[in-house]
């Protein structure tokens, strides 16, 4: 019957108009499948952790600070001289914000001269210079049971030779952490 | 005074020898150099050492030893001596005068059941035919070096009328790559004993008065502390750990405290201390470094090194404290004082020009004297007979021990060997 068929045609396309859907039905269901058509190394960027937007992230700044004196441990002197020069205040503040934001944190302040002279006449010209920054440091805040000078005088270059240049990098103070 | 045994013509040229080198029981481990003083016009006093009877029961050749320690001093000759004669036998003066001696020494070497050695010997003045001394010791088998290095003292008391120091050791600290060691060693160089081996510095090693410890400083433990060690135990104390850096031991003379440089209170400061490490108390205030604090021989002052005047210079206190006077006064930077047994002389290090050298100062009329050319001198310390410097020098682009006269007229090198050597002190007399 010419009808029935007509009409069972127009009630499937009414229903399957009513879907909202325009997808044909004699066409396969797409497939979504990620790695079809994009390249191997855009792949890593496509996915993206899930957050919870309620989360907060803290700063701390014990990190930031240790990252802060990163290469920046040692303090060099001028001949015959204790005094910190201004090239080192920033060092010295890093390290006061770092030691006065962990009160646990302590460093050892360990003093040292150039090869010329006596022995405990330059172990006492280290522990000046030690003493020199550690001042420094306790005038910004610092506990003085966070900071301990001590000296090797002479005893241990860090450049061996007998040039200036050699002294200079031997006069100098290092801060360490205990 | 003196034995004599020789003509006046000859003692008086003697007694200048004397006056001009007095030079002593110094010599290079490895090298043998010979003090040469043929330029002085001096005569060497002519001795005859006979071997020991039975030395060979004895791991060390004694004769040889005592004619080694004699002929370094500059002060004698050994005359051949052959023959098998020992402390009991009588000599046949004419025979020995022949032979040009004017002194003579045999003895023996005996084994004693329970292992130790007994070893006699007799001094005699060949001149006058008669007897000076004679002496027998009773000692372990490893202490037969040391047994003659007594002799030797002996006959060269008794022949010059000063105290002899082949039997006192030295001590010194060695630096090889990144060992450090501590030795001590016979006053000849020779039998080098490690005391102590540190992977850190070591500096300042200081004898006490009994010769069986050294106290010294060692940074072992990330910064410098003081300890005390005994010797011949191998056992070792902490005297000072207090904050900061603890350093410059000195003995006090009778042994019960030392002087001590703490940076304890600010700066470095001088600080007694009793030998057992309690009572530590401040003996002078500055708001200089005060340092190398050194007693003088009687006990009633100290000797010390401060740049409250701007550069390091030498004062003096009394011992318990209180107003000190200066002492040093030439150029801008005087350290590292040692007084002479006698308390006359002080022997220190001054820079000129660029340049550390050892000097010395007549402590009565405060004159003062250069006695070294060389550039990098440190650390002097006297012999216990007031007769010799030893100090710390660099000779050969490397460092070395001298021994000097104290008019810096006969200069030895004490060791040469491959490791730096620095830091030399002096051990007292010690009593058998």
């Amino acid at each position: 019957m010419k009808l029935t068929r007509y009409a069972l045609t127009l009630i499937a396309a009414a229903a399957l108009a009513g879907c909202g859907s325009t997808v044909k039905l004699d066409e396969p269901a797409p497939v979504v499948t990620a790695q079809s058509t994009t390249p191997p190394a855009a792949q890593q960027q496509v996915t993206t952790p899930v957050v919870p937007q309620s989360q907060v992230k803290p700063i701390t700044l014990d990190e930031q600070l240790n990252q802060q004196v990163q290469g920046k441990r040692v303090v060099y002197f001028d001949f015959d001289s204790d005094a910190v020069k201004e090239e080192y205040r920033p060092l010295i503040d890093v390290h006061a914000k770092r030691l006065n934001n962990n009160k646990k944190l302590a460093l050892s302040l360990e003093g040292n001269t150039d090869e010329r002279g006596g022995r405990e006449y330059n172990l006492a010209l280290g522990q000046r210079r030690a003493e020199a920054v550690a001042k420094s440091l306790t005038l910004l805040g610092v506990a003085g049971t966070q900071v301990e000078a001590v000296s090797f005088g002479k005893e241990r270059p860090a450049v061996q030779g007998s040039t200036e240049e050699a002294w200079s990098k031997n006069r100098r103070v290092e801060l360490k952490d205990k | 005074m003196p034995e004599s045994l020789a003509p006046v013509s000859r003692r008086r040229s003697l007694a200048a020898l004397v006056a001009l080198t007095a030079a002593l029981g110094a010599g290079p481990a490895l090298a043998q150099v010979r003090i040469d003083i043929a330029g002085t016009g001096g005569t060497r006093i002519p001795v005859a050492i006979v071997d020991f009877r039975d030395e060979s029961k004895s791991p060390q050749p004694i004769a040889a030893i005592i004619r080694a320690d004699l002929e370094r001093s500059g002060l004698f000759k050994s005359v051949d001596a052959p023959g098998a004669i020992s402390e009991t036998s009588v000599p046949v003066f004419p025979e020995w005068k022949a032979r040009q001696a004017d002194g003579l020494v045999a003895g023996s070497v005996n084994k004693l059941a329970d292992g130790r050695l007994d070893i006699r010997f007799k001094l005699w003045d060949v001149v006058k035919g008669a007897e000076i001394i004679g002496q027998a010791q009773a000692v372990h088998p490893e202490d037969a070096r040391l047994a003659a290095h007594r002799i030797a003292d002996v006959v060269y008391e008794k022949l010059t009328g000063e105290k002899g120091v082949f039997a006192t050791r030295m001590a010194y600290v060695t630096k090889a790559g990144r060992r450090f060691s501590l030795v001590i060693a016979d006053a000849d160089g020779e039998s080098a004993k490690v005391a102590l081996t540190s992977p850190e510095p070591i500096i300042s090693p200081a004898w006490a008065p009994n010769g069986r410890e050294l106290a010294y400083v060692t940074f072992e433990s990330g910064k410098a502390t003081v300890r005390i060690q005994d010797v011949q135990a191998g056992t070792r104390r902490v005297l000072a750990d207090f904050k900061g850096t603890n350093s410059a031991p000195a003995w006090s003379p009778d042994g019960s405290q030392l002087a001590l440089s703490l940076s304890r209170d600010g700066g470095t400061q001088l600080f007694v201390i009793n030998r057992d490490g309690s009572g530590v108390r401040r003996i002078a205030q500055s708001s200089a470094i005060d340092t190398e604090a050194c007693y003088s021989p009687d006990g009633s002052k100290i000797y010390f090194v401060s740049d409250r005047g701007g550069g390091p210079q030498v004062y003096r206190m009394p011992a318990t404290g209180g107003a000190a006077e200066r002492v040093t006064f030439g150029g801008g930077y005087n350290i590292s004082p040692a007084i002479s047994p006698d308390g006359r002389t002080m022997a220190y290090i001054t820079r000129t020009g660029g340049a550390f050298r050892l000097s010395v100062m007549d402590l009565g009329t405060g004159q003062s004297q250069q006695i070294s050319e060389a550039n990098d001198d440190e650390s002097p310390a006297f012999s216990p007979n007031g007769k010799l410097i030893v100090y710390a020098s660099r000779a050969g682009g490397k460092e070395v021990l001298m021994t000097t006269t104290l008019d810096g007229k006969i200069k030895t090198p004490l060791l040469v060997t491959l490791a730096e050597v620095r830091e030399p002190t002096w051990g007292p007399f010690t009593s058998q």
